[in-house]
């Protein structure tokens, strides 16, 4: 292959060093104006009157809106359309907007933003999870499963209690995740406007075009083919410009009314509030042990803080407990999670999405079992993976799996047999790792619709267009699309242009989060590609009088493989093929294939296919200061295949990064203001110069390494690696603590105050930890009981209504024997 | 709000520049409104963040910590002031090449802030460089091929070729081959 596994300048890589690329805020447009939200300064509270007459007569404000204007409810998923534009009656979170001015330049909109008198009466303050679970009254929504929680799931594959009981030894812990956020640089931005057809044009930085689409139509009761949503290149998403949001729809709206475009650019403290980021999850996990170090059996729960709204919540929940079978072989599994609403910003999806939380618990929990048992801890990993090309105990079809090689080249690179546990006091190795999917297997919005589609368009020029509704939020999928045409058709990517995220002009793909648009983005491109060079090869075989099986496309020509002196340029050859067969231009779509689960719960972790990861993370930490410093990271990531490395070494380097933000430093944590002020629940930090991030000088040497062997799932071979190299750093950061100076930090972040905390309390004869002392009481529904296929089940629940079974059809099975049926 | 006006004369990207703008604004407002340079970014508006940083007489300054009426006379230069006779810069093509920009937006900021550092260094150690851009958040890449392309674009602009270095190329991918 001529592009594909060559490291190569992105497509978009011209456009960024000149500063061309055009971010949503960088659009201007004639007789433009520029809209503010009132938010509100109170976490929970009831409107009782609002005053916007003094606003509405400021000269220069064009505009005000209220909640009456928006009263259609909207939401990312169809199970949690619960936010309005603007709150019509009850405020959820410090920040939830009652109010817009649409004025003549930011400055008049934010000075009239204080003329708006509101009203409240206050309502209780829902400021963690405790609370929420302990007062199901006031509801902080009117939907959910019950009182305050807004999911609640309980899933059972095999009799887990005698699993785990039959195990010669039992481990429980409890650990602690605490939020963060995505912190992009960009802020997000957008701009509606009434086109001279007097449709509907949303430019925004927004990586799901199709979901804002789909929610500007609901929200603003418009036919969806009136409505044209142009994703402008994100300056970084993360997962957290993944919702339809307020600003957007606000926006659109004034204007519909107005006829003018409307410009709306949130302030770094807006964006801290909008959050949708990473789920604070308290955890508890037992776990089944044989002396040897097998797990035979698994019992996760996790408490997820939701924060105000639905979000992404749902999903996120399963998540917490979805790959814990794809990443280790566990042969009985149960899971269950809890989300509750609460008074702070919604959370949602960010890299990693639910994942990385469990993950954390699971591996600092193997390191300590490894620690107990006197087992090389990637050895008691080697010994768990799962077979390639099977199903889990939660009928995830897993495909091909390079943990093994993962784990194999992190061990030999970073010295780990000699490093590990030999080491000086203050100094330490850690060791973990991770699987991710190449895209959610499922759609948000269940349909049999494709998950991605590219439309080419071949032209006189010798030039292709390729069209597809993916977003560059600057993970590469401009790249990956050209680069997957261009390979096929054997042209230069410069030939190939790549005109993506607009709703009007590209087909459907469902945006750029769940690490999905290379794999289906990829395919669904390398379908239309393939198609497009039948009909060349055709005319072209028709022309040199040869059979079309010999018709070869490479360096801009396309000739006879048998005498590769016989052929036409690529811009004859689709000149011959047009005036063959008229028009030349081609589709292709990508839809996963079905999963096995056939119970409800089963539609979250199922994905073509998976990607793992290893790490190793060295620590020096000082045991007079606490302070933690990461001199060296050492990370292998299974990628199917690199389809440009030095895209592919970048998102692992980003990954590594970010993961060691949330390791050290990143909290979106909140604090009450004092009562003679509101007492409000407000952001600690919404700053980014206290928002603690890496900077350049904080990064530690990384050495990158990539198992390739390519995934019939993928394109070309690819899996993903947005997101998977990400997960295993956290718990590499705990595990080499705890190698470093003999103390487990069971939460994140792990900062030298929790250090010196638990040196202390070992010191004093106590256990050497941080982290939570006890996992909630829970009133558990009962469990959906699926039998894990190595025990005969067919993916269906055995108790499809959660009733409980009077006995479970495996209750005999002994805990070792599960084991060996699983490994057989 | 003030509706004052002052009139700014000064020289952007080479250029001078005669404008009447409003008193209060920042010089990144300045650059990004009334010169409609929209390359250079903002992230924070507070100085926290790099995002916004343009050359002032050769030295990074946050543009949107800066009164543009500080700065009349002075010689400004942003990211589209970098390339010049239709060439891009070394820096410019050393991160196009490297994956130094991914979602591009820090981009402009830590390509002036290095323009300055290899003005003043040319042959900076990874040390240095890893200093001089610690002001500059970058979300995406964990810093290490931005560290890269700077070292990249330093041995460019030392070599005998120097800054005469070939033009790269405009495509992703090079000239036709």
């Amino acid at each position: 292959m001529s592009l594909i596994g060559r490291p190569r300048r992105r497509v978009d890589g011209r456009a960024k060093v000149t500063g061309q690329t055009r971010f949503a805020d960088d659009l201007v447009f004639p007789r433009m104006l520029h809209g503010k939200l009132l938010r509100s300064p109170h976490p929970h509270a009831r409107i009782r009157g609002l005053d916007t007459s003094k606003a509405a007569a400021r000269p220069g404000v064009h505009l005000v809106l209220t909640g009456e204007a928006l009263p259609i409810t909207y939401g990312i998923l169809p199970v949690s359309h619960d936010e309005h534009a603007l709150c019509p009656d009850v405020v959820r979170f410090v920040g939830d907007p009652v109010a817009a001015v649409i004025a003549r330049d930011e400055a008049t909109a934010t000075d009239a933003l204080d003329d708006i008198v509101v009203e409240y009466d206050m309502l209780r303050t829902f400021a963690s999870p405790d609370d929420s679970l302990a007062y199901p009254e006031p509801r902080i929504h009117d939907y959910g499963d019950e009182g305050n929680i807004h999911k609640i799931v309980s899933l059972e594959f095999g009799d887990v209690d005698r699993a785990i009981d039959g195990a010669d030894r039992v481990f429980e812990d409890v650990f602690f995740f605490e939020g963060n956020t995505h912190l992009p640089l960009e802020q997000h931005a957008c701009v509606a406007l009434k086109g001279p057809d007097g449709k509907l044009v949303l430019y925004s930085s927004t990586q799901t075009p199709h979901y804002v689409h789909r929610a500007l139509a609901k929200a603003l009761a418009m036919p969806a083919a009136h409505i044209r949503v142009i994703a402008t290149p994100n300056g970084g998403g993360f997962g957290g410009k993944s919702d339809p949001f307020n600003h957007e729809i606000v926006a659109a709206k004034a204007a519909l009314i107005l006829d003018r475009p409307v410009k709306f650019c949130l302030t770094r403290e807006e964006v801290f509030y909008c959050h949708r980021g990473r789920h604070p999850v308290l955890m508890r996990l037992r776990t089944g042990v044989t002396s040897d170090g097998r797990l035979t059996g698994l019992d996760l729960q996790t408490l997820l803080d939701g924060g105000a709204y639905g979000s992404y919540g749902v999903a996120s929940t399963f998540y917490t407990g979805a790959l814990q079978t794809v990443t280790y072989a566990i042969p009985r599994y149960r899971f269950r999670g809890c989300r509750v609403f609460t008074n702070k910003p919604p959370c949602g999806p960010k890299r990693g999405h639910g994942t990385p939380q469990a993950r954390f618990g699971q591996e600092v929990q193997l390191d300590k079992i490894a620690d107990a048992l006197a087992i090389d801890p990637a050895d008691l990993r080697l010994n768990m993976i799962a077979p390639a090309d099977s199903l889990t105990a939660n009928y995830l079809r897993v495909g091909t799996i390079g943990l093994a090689e993962c784990i194999t080249k992190v061990v030999a690179s970073s010295g780990w047999r000699e490093k590990h546990g030999t080491l000086p006091h203050g100094h330490g190795f850690g060791l973990a790792c991770s699987s991710y999917l190449s895209g959610a297997g499922l759609p948000i919005n269940w349909n049999d619709l494709p998950h991605s589609a590219v439309q080419l368009k071949l032209d006189r020029s010798g030039g292709v267009t390729a069209f597809c509704g993916a977003t560059e939020i600057g993970q590469g999928s401009d790249d990956v699309l050209v680069a997957c045409v261009a390979e096929i058709l054997g042209i230069p990517p410069f030939d190939v242009r790549a005109v993506t995220g607009d709703t009007d002009l590209t087909p459907v793909d469902l945006g750029s989060y769940s690490s999905r648009v290379t794999l289906m983005m990829g395919n669904a491109a390398i379908q239309a590609a393939e198609r497009a060079r039948d009909l060349l090869a055709d005319a072209v075989a028709a022309r040199l009088e040869i059979p079309a099986a010999r018709v070869t496309f490479a360096d801009r020509r396309v000739f006879d493989a048998s005498d590769p002196s016989r052929g036409v340029t690529f811009q004859e050859a689709v000149c011959i093929a047009e005036a063959k067969v008229g028009a030349i231009g081609t589709t292709g779509s990508y839809t996963p294939p079905k999963s096995p689960a056939r119970f409800k719960g089963g539609g979250v972790g199922p994905s073509p296919t998976y990607s793992y990861t290893a790490a190793v993370v060295e620590v020096h930490v000082d045991p007079d200061t606490g302070w933690i410093a990461v001199p060296r990271v050492w990370i292998a990531h299974d990628i199917g295949r690199a389809l440009n490395p030095t895209l592919a070494r970048g998102q692992v380097e980003g990954g590594v990064y970010m993961g060691l933000g949330e390791a050290l430093m990143e909290e979106q944590a909140f604090r009450r203001l004092p009562a003679k002020l509101s007492h409000a629940l407000v952001h600690k930090f919404p700053s980014i110069l206290e928002y603690k991030s890496p900077t350049s000088l904080d990064m530690p040497e990384i050495l990158t390494e990539f198992v390739e062997h390519p995934d019939p799932a993928g394109p070309f071979g690819a899996k993903e690696v947005g997101q998977g190299p990400l997960l295993p750093i956290m718990p590499a950061v705990a595990n080499a603590v705890f190698d470093a100076v003999g103390v487990r930090i069971d939460e994140v972040p792990i900062t030298p105050d929790k250090i010196l905390r638990a040196l202390a309390a070992g010191a004093s004869g106590k256990p050497a930890r941080v982290g939570p002392d006890a996992f909630p009481e829970i009133a558990w529904p009962d469990a959906l009981k699926v039998t894990p296929p190595w025990e005969g089940g067919d993916g269906r629940a055995s108790n499809p209504t959660g009733a409980p079974t009077g006995r479970a059809v495996d209750a005999g099975v002994e805990a070792k024997a599960a084991l060996r049926a699983l490994r057989t | 709000m003030s509706d004052a006006k002052i009139r700014l004369s000064l020289t952007v990207n080479g250029e001078p520049v005669d404008v009447l703008v409003d008193d209060y604004k920042t010089l990144l407002e300045v650059v990004r409104e009334d010169l409609q340079l929209a390359g250079t970014k903002h992230g924070c508006e507070l100085g926290e963040c790099g995002a916004c940083a343009v050359l002032v007489d050769g030295t990074p300054m946050l543009s949107c910590l800066v009164l543009a009426a500080e700065i009349g006379g002075r010689h400004v230069t942003t990211v589209e002031g970098l390339a010049r006779d239709g060439r891009l810069h070394p820096l410019q093509e050393e991160f196009a090449d490297r994956g130094a920009a991914q979602c591009g937006y820090c981009t402009p900021g830590i390509l002036v802030t290095a323009k300055a550092l290899l003005d003043h260094e040319p042959t900076p150690s990874r040390q240095r460089i890893r200093e001089a851009l610690s002001g500059n958040l970058c979300r995406c890449t964990g810093y290490h091929q931005i560290i890269e392309a700077v070292e990249a674009a330093a041995r460019t602009l030392a070599g005998p070729d120097g800054p005469d270095r070939p033009a790269g190329p405009d495509g992703p991918d090079g000239p036709a081959s």
